[in-house]
């Protein structure tokens, strides 16, 4: 009789411990489905991605143009070959203005600069400015903002060159 | 000590005695209550948090957490409702006063030696309740959603992104997306209005509960005094309360006086396509910033961090030679180490920040890699460190309590000259330029 109270009391103990785990297990999963981040959904900005920059010729070798609305820079090179070049600092991401007299980009934020190939040549940035696919088709450049490039360096292949040359 | 009181001296004691009392002893020390242990500043912190609180309180009638209408809800807070300017003035210089004062409670605790025990716990609950005040003056400095507020989210957010592991979730969470928007807004709003709050109070009083664990405040004394001798006792009420409510009002006064002259900064609305140049973070973040500038971001934002909390956790738990609670500087040589440790600091980096700028970063090309710009420096830095150590405790044949002390200030006296450089000599493009010109 007192073995069958015993085992009933210890049985009903591991009842409760299995019990409460599983509604804390619950409580810890719905917690955490709470805080999931939405899927990010398609914004006006980005069902727009493909940006028409303009007719080749109406880009100086070894200019910068910013667009806005784009959030990239198009930058020509002395070699007529194009890169476009997110705006966002690889280093902790603010704006980094062209400075035309200077020829380069010079982070406000912590003094990162980068010339006009996106190339690092001031510290703390450790990447080269991020970049967006180019496509030339009947000398007018398109860039696609919907498709961030990473690179850790440039390198010559990176440049879009127009048909003709 | 204790006198025959008056009757309506002892109603008045019934009304102190049956609130304040409740976690006041009834007597003090009546050493501790000396100006020159504790200068006030803990009741001073307690003040600003209360005043904090209450402001906070009525600031959130008129906020409004949405990135279209935050803005607006300011500049209306400030030009339409009466009295608000004033608030959001009391607020602000109340949040940043509460920096400096417990900035400088910290290193009266420290220099006191009042981290040895029965006050560890306490000096770990007080590294947190900091860790509290920092995020709280930055999470409140993002709500105006103003330029500065938009890329100081921007920049710090983007901080996480060097952390390994966890960084990039926490990032997505707090964010709500790829870019600072109105899910980043709201995150910021709860945990600066709800969280940090209640972790505050909550800290607040586990701090002051440990201080009469531990029998009250260190009691001061001269390097030859036996610590166990506590001296004259005296009633709280009235030694101990009258000087604490009177600092109170002088503290309010204060607040008050700084916030109808100087009004709190309201940059333009955020846009997110201009950083403003230069983008300088507010003071008590110019010595991260600056930071950051020198070091490879994982460093800057991870192991500098990591290093840094577990030595000042740390501090509490080494096993000194001797018992220093409650010395000044642990001794006159102490202190004497204390002045070599922070000239030898203050002109090593700016030494080491000129250095960077004018040979380092002037004869390297691309980006700096997690050796040259992390590594590197890092352990030259801990060298220092070890090295300054070793030599100054030979050089003054001195218990480690001295040589913590000042390898402390040799780290706290970086970080302030750091922070300096970044308020004063940083002009656009975050150039190093002499102020001014």
């Amino acid at each position: 009789m007192k073995k069958e109270t015993q085992s009933r009391r210890s049985f009903l103990n591991k009842l409760w411990i299995v019990l409460g785990s599983v509604a804390f297990v619950e409580l810890f999963a719905g917690v955490l489905a709470f805080f999931k981040p939405r899927q990010p959904g398609t914004s006006a900005l980005e069902a727009q991605s493909i940006i028409t920059a303009g007719p080749v010729e109406s880009f100086e070798p070894g200019s910068v143009k910013a667009f806005i609305r784009g959030r990239f820079y198009l930058a020509r090179l002395e070699d007529g070959g194009f890169l476009a070049l997110s705006r966002s600092c690889t280093h902790l991401s603010c704006t980094v203005p062209w400075v035309s007299d200077q020829n380069k980009f010079v982070c406000p934020c912590h003094s990162s600069e980068f010339d006009i190939r996106g190339e690092v040549t001031n510290p703390p940035a450790p990447r080269a400015l991020d970049l967006y696919p180019i496509k030339i088709h009947n000398n007018i450049l398109t860039v696609d903002t919907g498709s961030l490039k990473k690179r850790s360096r440039f390198a010559a292949e990176q440049v879009t060159y127009p048909d003709s040359v | 000590m204790r006198q025959p009181s008056k009757p309506e001296q002892r109603g008045q004691q019934r009304v102190f005695g049956n609130f304040l009392l409740h976690f006041r002893p009834r007597s003090v020390p009546e050493r501790t209550l000396k100006l020159t242990l504790t200068w006030g500043l803990g009741v001073v912190a307690v003040v600003m948090v209360f005043l904090l609180l209450l402001t906070g309180l009525l600031l959130k009638f008129t906020y409004s957490p949405f990135p279209g209408s935050a803005y607006d809800s300011v500049t209306h807070l400030v030009n339409q409702v009466p009295f608000g300017r004033l608030l959001r003035n009391v607020h602000h210089w109340a949040a940043n006063g509460l920096m400096l004062v417990v900035f400088l409670h910290f290193l009266r605790v420290f220099y006191t030696g009042a981290f040895a025990p029965p006050r560890q716990l306490n000096w770990v609950i007080g590294l947190v309740l900091f860790s509290a005040i920092i995020l709280s003056d930055f999470t409140g400095y993002l709500l105006p959603w103003d330029q500065i507020a938009f890329w100081a989210i921007t920049i710090s957010t983007s901080m996480l992104d060097y952390i390994p592991v966890v960084g990039a979730g926490f990032k997505e969470w707090l964010l709500g997306g790829s870019e600072p928007g109105p899910q980043a807004l709201m995150n910021f709003y709860a945990i600066h209005t709800a969280i940090l709050p209640v972790v505050l109070l909550f800290c607040l009083s586990f701090h002051f509960w440990r201080i009469r664990k531990a029998g009250g405040l260190v009691i001061p004394r001269s390097a030859g005094e036996d610590p166990s001798v506590r001296g004259e006792m005296v009633d709280a009420m009235p030694h101990q309360i009258t000087r604490e409510v009177s600092l109170a009002l002088l503290v309010f006064a204060s607040v008050l006086v700084v916030a109808m002259l100087v009004d709190a900064p309201l940059a333009e609305q955020a846009n997110p396509g201009l950083s403003p140049n230069p983008t300088k973070a507010p003071w008590y973040f110019m010595g991260v910033q600056e930071l950051l500038m020198h070091f490879h971001p994982v460093f800057a934002t991870l192991v500098i961090p990591v290093f840094l909390v577990s030595g000042l956790i740390s501090v509490a738990y080494i096993s000194y030679d001797t018992n220093t609670s409650g010395i000044w500087f642990c001794s006159p040589k102490g202190l004497k180490m204390t002045g070599v440790a922070a000239i030898f600091a203050g002109l090593a980096t700016v030494a080491a920040v000129l250095l960077d700028e004018h040979v380092i970063r002037v004869n390297q090309a691309g980006p700096p890699d997690m050796v040259s710009h992390g590594l590197l420096p890092f352990a030259s830095v801990l060298a220092i460190c070890a090295g300054f150590y070793y030599l100054v405790k030979k050089a003054f044949s001195a218990t480690n309590n001295e040589a913590v002390q000042a390898l402390f200030t040799l780290l706290m006296t970086a970080f302030v000259t750091l922070t300096l450089i970044g308020i004063w000599f940083r002009g656009a493009g975050m150039k190093l330029e002499w102020a001014g010109s």
